[in-house]
């Protein structure tokens, strides 16, 4: 998030648009009644479902699965055409005044440069008057970003996007006018978004149309504002800063390429901007390598990159490492506190995949359908050859460290109690199991010395568990030379004199001078803003910033657009400030304030032209903008242009290519999955606690009142769910809280699955993933979970 | 025993009850309470108290990603009560109905009203070998050295030192790494080196799904 979770008490507008937080994130509905019963706060609700979150919401609106942009886009058509957007904002801190390569266009649902399936992005760059970026701050040039940005949605008015997206035209004009509302310097519009927004064939592209519709009405690096993302775990946060994803290391560093980075000296020429604040990668990564292989890593070695594992360009994401392991060529599998045969899509083939492995090692609190698929309903366990370690672990409140939460809050867990029986810790198991390792390789093997040369010495004398804080420091960073934990990221070094295995976690373990703890330990509710920016309280990555991009809280000369929600301010002379500036505001070397004028026109450091994109004219693989398409497998013709659905969305082959085509009356109806608040994810953990388990109990597929009726369904009866790739069993929910969508005059039914069961635990019942696609953002490859095409019968 | 009691006791002794409200009613359950003068405060006849003689651990909730602060309550190695942390900014006390749960996966209430270790924890490292169609308790010690076999065979098997370029890459793209966003940054700092060392490419993870 932007933002957080504390900050919502500052929003005017709330616009909440894929997610459930009250079942999801239950204590959003409580950050954000308090800015309902304290400033008279307004609540929309975009959702298919009339959710619990709806059912608080002043205006509820209907939006089919999967059409997003068109809602979004309705939205910003009709800030543009109505002039409520936030002019000054738009003009000075996105790139809306910047020319674009007279080349570029777009064409019946095309991006120009679209070839063999994929695209080339040049034509998407901007204009170039030698080194700078040509533009036009009257925002008149039909080049400018802005008048294609005007242009492109256009085509979205009230008229079509309701056609598209099933809300009522009343509604949805509503709805614009309440969130437009807040394209004034002294309103504050949040937009929230969860998975409904990113489980989709074009969910990138979602994404980008929720942060453009925040730049347009100048609701992003202000109090109150922002674009939220709901994380659905503890820490998946956190997860994601460590790099347990194959194309990140630490700290969104991008993994190594063979083909493009063979020595560090192409990782670094091509990876590191001139400009921007990820100039500095070098200093970023070079500490990294120094803090995983200490003093084996020199200068004249490239400080052992060549020991980072380089990828080859390919899918490795979870999708395409289940499609590996299918056919044979995944022979191990580390299982860590993860259950993909109940929460990956198409799970009947996942955990169908799982029995070419010659050995997994499952690491979990509880025996999960993952661990256990060699037993699963139908399997013949004396057919299937693959060894299963199960590792008995620590629940969070058995072990001490830190989590992330969605406000960047890297927050201190202490152990209460030890984790029963012979279970340990995951950071004891880890180090236990890579000791085991290393002592294999010491009598030799393959290109041992990676293995060998890792720093790998966190034994804590007279102590079982491993050393944390001497973990935790290493990834905080530290001065080579005499150890001292370092404060900021800002002191990192590219030459081999500072070591921090992620650099956005610097600070992190620092002592706090005044408390006398490391940061993350810290507990002040101390907030003098009142704006409940707590930043006593933990550490928020990165800097201990709690609201990223603020210095577009004041305007170009440093005057707070809305001094009510004050961020920083420059006051003539100095900066005073509330939170830590996310800008250059004083120099490192003589403690001289800069200017406004110098950050005004860099205001979003991580970008390399240094302000917020309208326009992408890099790092979208489908598009410099996003376009309306339909889903995968989608009832219905695309009413935007001949181009069905996004053009580069990755599918899969073997067991995992079924797809139900266009409007396939075999699968009529839309399925959609969903969570509720007594379960957690595939349920490993909540099926297994009696209290939950009692709560909701078994599977359950949401139907409307009227398709019951045509169905000869009551509520309770048993019916069968079917896709093209399978069938589940379970009870029908018959409630109206699901309506038909009626879609350019037909009328579309819903079903709603929640997707928390499996067979193991006390409340057990059908996985809705068993029917779920495998399809893939092009960009990311998440699965589209959120809308495919299924059948309901009575069973 | 009569006494008076204090906001943050008052939320301890309401439980459940009160996060329920507190989260669907927004601001309005706390700040009414906090205006009620200090003198008309409702006293109560509280009997033994249960976590009288608990140890009290401030923790971060392991569920959904708001970062809710609790408080255990332990007796010895068992978890006998969870409620919302007060002073946590996140959520002030209140807690959701999966939270307030959070102590199920430690202890549950058996059949005698004691509490007890649930008993659906795995508490052994459990061994499944080929074709068999039931677990086996092993040792740490066998385990560790049989997956450092493991680990070995097929890595050593299906070693990449160079690719047809002639390029380091150092990689074997037959072991993969899933998980987890459930673990904490440090060990998921630990399992991401770990992998990359054995050259394990196919890392993922929740955050893809």
């Amino acid at each position: 998030m932007t933002n957080s979770f504390t900050d919502y008490k500052n929003g005017d507008v709330f616009l909440v648009i894929g997610a459930n937080p009250a079942e999801n994130h239950p204590q959003v509905m409580r950050h954000m009644g308090i800015a309902m019963a304290t400033r008279g706060a307004k609540l929309i609700v975009a959702d298919p479902r009339f959710t619990k979150t709806a059912a608080k919401a002043d205006i509820y609106a209907t939006l089919r699965p999967g059409t997003d942009i068109a809602f979004l886009y309705g939205i910003m058509n009709y800030a543009i055409q109505n002039g409520l957007y936030f002019y000054d904002y738009v003009l000075n801190y996105t790139n809306a005044s910047f020319l674009v390569n007279p080349e570029y266009g777009f064409s019946d649902g095309l991006f120009t440069g679209f070839a063999d399936g994929k695209y080339d992005t040049k034509t998407w760059a901007y204009q170039m008057n030698g080194d700078a970026i040509a533009k036009d701050p009257t925002l008149q040039d039909p080049r400018c970003v802005f008048q294609i940005l005007k242009k492109h949605v256009s085509r979205y008015d009230i008229k079509t996007v309701c056609k598209i997206t099933g809300t009522p035209e009343d509604v949805f004009k509503k709805v614009c006018d309440l969130y437009c509302s807040t394209g004034k310097p002294d309103k504050a519009g949040n937009l929230i978004y969860a998975m409904g927004i990113t489980q989709s064939s074009h969910g990138s592209q979602n994404v980008r149309a929720t942060a453009m519709l925040q730049l347009l009405l100048g609701n992003i690096g202000i109090a109150g504002g922002g674009v939220n993302a709901q994380r659905g775990e503890s820490n998946v946060q956190g997860s994601t800063d460590q790099g347990i994803l194959y194309h990140y290391l630490t700290g969104y560093l991008g993994s190594v390429n063979a083909t493009l980075h063979p020595t560090l000296k192409d990782y670094l020429d091509k990876e590191t901007p001139k400009t921007s604040f990820w100039s500095n990668k070098p200093k970023f990564l070079i500490s990294m390598l120094k803090a995983w292989y200490g003093a084996k890593a020199t200068k004249e070695n490239d400080f052992c990159f060549d020991y980072v594992p380089k990828h080859d360009g390919k899918d490795h994401s979870h999708q395409a490492i289940f499609q590996q392991m299918s056919e044979g060529k995944i022979k191990g599998y580390f299982a860590w506190g993860q259950n993909p045969a109940v929460g990956g899509p198409n799970s009947t083939v996942a955990r169908k995949a799982l029995e070419n492995l010659d050995w997994m090692v499952a690491v979990d609190l509880f025996e999960t359908e993952t661990a256990s698929f060699w037993k699963a309903p139908g399997v013949n366990p004396a057919n299937i050859k693959t060894e299963v370690f199960l590792l008995p672990t620590a629940f969070s409140y058995e072990k001490e460290g830190t989590v992330a939460n969605s406000s960047r809050w890297i927050q201190w867990r202490w152990k209460a109690v030890e984790p029963p029986g012979k279970a340990k810790s995951d950071l004891w198991i880890a180090y236990e199991i890579f000791k085991a390792v290393r002592k294999e390789y010491q009598a030799g093997g393959k290109f041992p010395a990676p293995i060998l040369d890792m720093v790998w010495d966190y034994d804590l004398p007279g102590h079982d568990e491993p050393d944390i804080m001497k973990i935790a420091k290493e990834m905080n960073g530290y001065t080579v030379a005499d150890g001292a934990t370092l404060d900021a990221f800002s002191k990192l070094k590219d030459d081999g004199s500072t070591a921090c295995g992620v650099w956005i976690y610097a600070g992190y373990m620092f002592e706090d001078p005044v408390l006398k703890v490391p940061a993350s330990q810290r507990r002040s509710r101390e907030d003098k803003s009142g704006l409940g920016l707590f930043p006593k309280w933990s550490f928020a990555w990165p800097a201990n910033r709690r609201i990223v991009y603020n210095r577009c809280s004041a305007d170009p000369s440093g005057k707070p657009w809305d001094p009510k929600r004050m961020l920083v301010s420059w006051d003539g002379a100095q900066w005073v400030n509330n939170d830590v500036p996310d800008f250059g505001f004083k120099d490192a070397t003589t403690g001289a304030f800069i200017t406004p004028d110098k950050s005004a026109v860099n205001c979003y450091i991580m970008t390399t032209e240094g302000v917020g994109r309208l326009f992408a004219p890099t790092g979208c693989k489908d598009g410099p903008l996003p376009e309306h398409y339909e889903p995968v497998e989608s009832p219905v013709n695309n009413l935007m242009s001949k181009q069905q659905n996004n053009p580069v969305a990755v599918k899969y082959k073997g067991d995992f290519a079924k797809l139900a085509p266009t409007a396939s009356p075999d699968f009529p109806y839309i399925g959609t999955t969903h969570r509720l608040v007594e379960h957690y994810q595939s349920g490993a953990v909540t099926r297994s606690c009696p209290n939950l388990a009692e709560l909701q109990p078994e599977m359950f597929a949401s139907i409307s009142p009227g398709l019951a009726k045509k169905l000869g369904v009551k509520p309770g009866d048993m019916v069968a769910v079917s896709s093209i790739r399978g069938e589940i069993k379970c009870r029908a929910n018959v409630l109206p809280i699901i309506k038909p969508f009626k879609i350019d005059g037909k009328e579309i039914e819903l079903i709603g699955l929640p997707w928390h069961y499996g067979f193991s635990g006390i409340a057990t019942g059908a996985t809705a993933n068993d029917i779920t696609p495998s399809v893939g953002d092009p960009n990311v490859m998440i699965p589209e979970s959120k809308a495919f095409l299924c059948n309901v019968k009575k069973a | 025993m009569k006494q008076k009691i204090s906001r943050r006791d008052f939320l301890k002794f309401l439980g459940l009850g009160t996060a329920g409200t507190a989260l669907l009613e927004g601001a309005t359950a706390i700040p009414a309470f906090a205006s009620t003068a200090e003198d008309k405060l409702p006293t109560f006849d509280l009997g033994p108290l249960k976590i009288k003689k608990a140890k009290e651990t401030a923790s971060v909730c392991a569920f959904c990603g708001c970062g809710c602060g609790l408080i255990v309550y332990s007796e010895g190695d068992r978890v006998i009560h969870i409620e919302g942390d007060p002073d946590n900014p996140n959520n002030e006390g209140s807690m959701c109905s999966k939270g307030i749960a959070l102590g199920d996966a430690n202890t549950i209430v058996d059949k005698n009203r004691k509490r007890v270790v649930n008993n659906r924890r795995i508490m052994d490292v459990l061994y499944r070998a080929p074709g068999s169609n039931k677990w086996e308790k092993k040792d740490w010690d066998w385990a560790l050295a049989e997956i450092a076999k493991r680990v070995k065979k097929t890595r050593d098997e299906t070693f990449e030192e160079k690719d047809e370029k002639g390029v380091t890459v150092n990689r074997t793209q037959a072991i993969c790494h899933i998980g987890s966003a459930s673990c904490d940054n440090e060990e998921n700092y630990l399992f991401q080196k770990m992998q990359r060392a054995m050259g394990v490419i196919n890392i993922d993870h929740h955050a893809r799904l």
